[in-house]
């Protein structure tokens, strides 16, 4: 029997922190405000929130495509966050890697990814790491079911069995991969592929957080104390298109209208209502997470764009004097 | 001063980088029990412990993957590519994750990642075994490219490339694991970007790399016969590369070949010879003239492998042309 590492208030807390933003990111696009391709993780958020609920800082994770949430519940602020998506000098990137390569070293946010599985090496070279450093420290690949079609995800797969590598790595199933259901992608499931490669997996409703959270609590409780790789996969959906802007007519109807009966955030409110949690307390956490987030776009608007005098600035470490490598 | 083989001083290199520094790991195809093909990393898994020096399975993109991952995580890996040509199976961690990385993040760190990888041909590896990709990696944004030409360099250059704080592609030459040469007791670190004169002389500049080298001062020997005094410019560092020790060569001399193994089409030497004869023109007093392979696959047969990497004959022909 687990047991919920964070208070579900601060759960939820979480859970809207991502919506709110990602609604925010949604109109600003809409507007012309958001440079690039943007892929919404909305409905997805119990994911991140719950696995993050047991992560510290020291903790490493690697992120894909649609890694909004994974980074916001990592720990990134809101004000770097929005800036770098806004494409502005002030992102935590500098504005240049966008919504697509956010990244906070500091927390260890390896990065969001723009190529589909190549986030997952990565996590398990964090994972060598921490093992080497002799840390109890370890690593999350965060992955979409489209990724199961990529050579690299079996490569490390392997890998990580064979070293016992302190990681978890997390399967966001939403069925979808882009605009083809994964069903006709995938001839094996990543049940299949765990077993295959002789890792621990078990499958959960990733749209309930406590859930998720209950069974990150545990699989990285084991992993820190030593259990090696484990994988999870988490049941989930994507209730917008594949990026902003995809009217998705390859979904049917049904499906559409279904989605938001699973919404996380509904799901998490209903578990808090029923503990006793009343309307003002809604609407406090609500307005604390709007005024962050009003904050950190007006932050972002007002903030120039990087100027293109430095485009050349960051290609390789800068020179120090007297390091031995340079002349 | 003590005689080397030029794989015995990459082992060296290793050895003592990383008896300086317990970040320095090793990962690799083979390179702990069996040594690696080329025999460069023996005994250092004896030496070091399995948990320094890694056998990997045959994962190219995994592999360095999880260099990448371990270099942002505070380890310092040096990753073996077994033979160059298998690093397309990890490009994208290389070209899109190793690269990338500081840039896009805004500079907040880096990759000190080193990716030790044989080119070259002369041991009839055929097509798959035996090329020379360095230009696509000199491409690249974000990327140091080595490619050293002796057992001092090559000590030298892969202690710069495992201090580097940035991803850097080392590159050697399969027909130089053998070669000896001197190597100081003392030899430190060598810059990276940082071209040296191995053989000066005044009627014109050859600028070669890697297993060139030596090939380019067998032609510049040949040359002097006929009095034709010519200075030998072993690169050393591909990206970034050495313009102002071209331009100075260049200044004395007025005449410029460069020659490479790899392919001369689309290669690193039409780069330098692009670039020279924007900010070089006024030197030159003769056509720029590049030797490389001919724009084919790498044979196999011993016959047409010879001809297809440079020869002392082609490369004493583009200085003669050169110098009409
Ligand atoms: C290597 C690679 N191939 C293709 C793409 C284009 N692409 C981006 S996301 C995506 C689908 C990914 O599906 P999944 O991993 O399930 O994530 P989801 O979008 O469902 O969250 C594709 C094909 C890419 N970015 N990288």
């Amino acid at each position: 029997m687990s047991i919920c590492p964070v208070p579900v208030e601060h759960l939820y807390e979480s859970l809207l922190t991502i919506r709110r933003s990602e609604e925010r990111l949604k109109s600003l696009f809409a507007d012309g405000e958001v440079p690039g391709f943007v892929h919404l993780s909305i409905g997805q958020e119990a994911v991140p929130v719950g696995i993050s609920a047991s992560l510290r800082p020291s903790d490493t994770i690697a992120s894909n495509h649609r890694g909004h949430g994974h980074a916001l519940a990592k720990g990134i602020g809101l004000d770097g966050f929005f800036a770098e998506v806004m494409g502005r000098s002030t992102g935590i990137c500098k504005g240049r890697g966008g919504s697509m390569h956010v990244a906070d070293l500091s927390i260890g946010m390896l990065g969001a990814n723009g190529i589909v599985g190549a986030g997952i090496p990565i996590a398990a070279g964090s994972a060598l790491a921490h093992k080497v450093a002799n840390t109890d420290h370890i690593s999350v690949a965060y992955f979409g079911d489209g990724a199961l079609a990529e050579g690299v995800l079996h490569e490390t797969l392997n890998i990580a069995s064979l070293w016992s590598l302190p990681m978890l790595f997390v399967c966001e199933n939403n069925g979808w991969s882009e605009f083809s259901p994964t069903k006709r992608q995938m001839a094996a499931s990543l049940e299949g592929l765990a077993a295959a490669f002789n890792i621990p997996y078990s499958k959960i409703d990733g749209n309930d957080v406590v859930i998720v959270a209950e069974a990150a609590a545990r699989l990285i409780g084991k992993i820190r104390q030593g259990a090696g790789v484990q994988i999870l996969e988490c049941e989930t959906t994507r209730v917008r298109g594949h990026f902003e802007g995809d009217k998705q007519d390859y979904r049917e109807a049904d499906e559409l209208q279904g989605l938001n009966k699973r919404d996380p955030i509904l799901n998490c409110r209903l578990r808090l209502e029923e503990a006793g949690r009343d309307e003002t307390w809604f609407q406090e956490i609500e307005q604390k997470v709007a005024d962050l987030i009003d904050g950190a776009v007006n932050q972002a608007t007002a903030a120039s764009e990087p100027d293109p005098m430095f485009l050349g600035e960051d290609v390789y470490t800068p020179f120090q004097e007297g390091a031995p490598n340079h002349a | 001063m003590p005689e080397m083989r030029f794989g015995n001083a990459i082992n060296k290199a290793l050895s003592d980088a990383m008896a300086a520094d317990p970040n320095v790991i090793l990962l690799g195809e083979d390179i702990a029990a069996a040594g690696g093909p080329f025999k460069v990393t023996r005994s250092l898994a004896d030496r070091f412990g399995v948990h320094r020096v890694y056998d990997t399975p045959i994962s190219e993109a995994a592999i360095i993957g999880l260099g990448v991952g371990a270099a942002m995580t505070g380890l310092k890996p040096v990753v073996e590519i077994m033979f160059m040509d298998f690093v397309t199976l990890a490009m994208d961690q290389i070209v899109n994750q190793a690269a990338k990385a500081r840039s896009m993040f805004g500079g907040q760190g880096s990759v000190p990642m080193t990716v030790r990888m044989p080119h070259g041909g002369g041991v009839s590896a055929g097509p798959q075994h035996s090329q020379c990709l360095e230009a696509w990696f000199a491409h690249v944004p974000g990327l140091k490219v080595l490619c050293p030409s002796n057992p001092a360099d090559a000590y030298g250059l892969l202690r710069s490339a495992i201090d580097d704080p940035d991803p850097v592609i080392f590159v050697e030459n399969k027909s130089l694991y053998a070669m000896k040469g001197e190597v100081p007791e003392d030899q430190g670190a060598i810059p990276i970007g940082k071209a040296a004169v191995v053989r000066e002389g005044r009627d014109a500049t050859i600028v070669a790399y890697g297993g060139v080298v030596s090939t380019a001062i067998k032609a510049a020997e040949e040359l002097a016969k006929d009095a034709i005094d010519v200075e030998v410019l072993d690169l050393r560092s591909i990206q970034p590369w050495d313009e102002a020790a071209v331009l100075k060569s260049l200044s004395h001399t007025h005449r410029l070949v460069v020659a490479h193994e790899a392919v001369e089409a689309f290669g690193v030497g039409a780069e330098i010879v692009a670039r020279i004869a924007d900010v070089g023109f006024d030197e030159l007093d003769g056509p720029i003239v590049r030797v490389g392979a001919p724009f084919a696959p790498v044979p196999f047969a011993r016959s047409q492998e010879a001809e297809y990497r440079p020869t002392v004959n082609r490369i004493v022909s583009a200085i003669r042309r050169t110098l009409q």
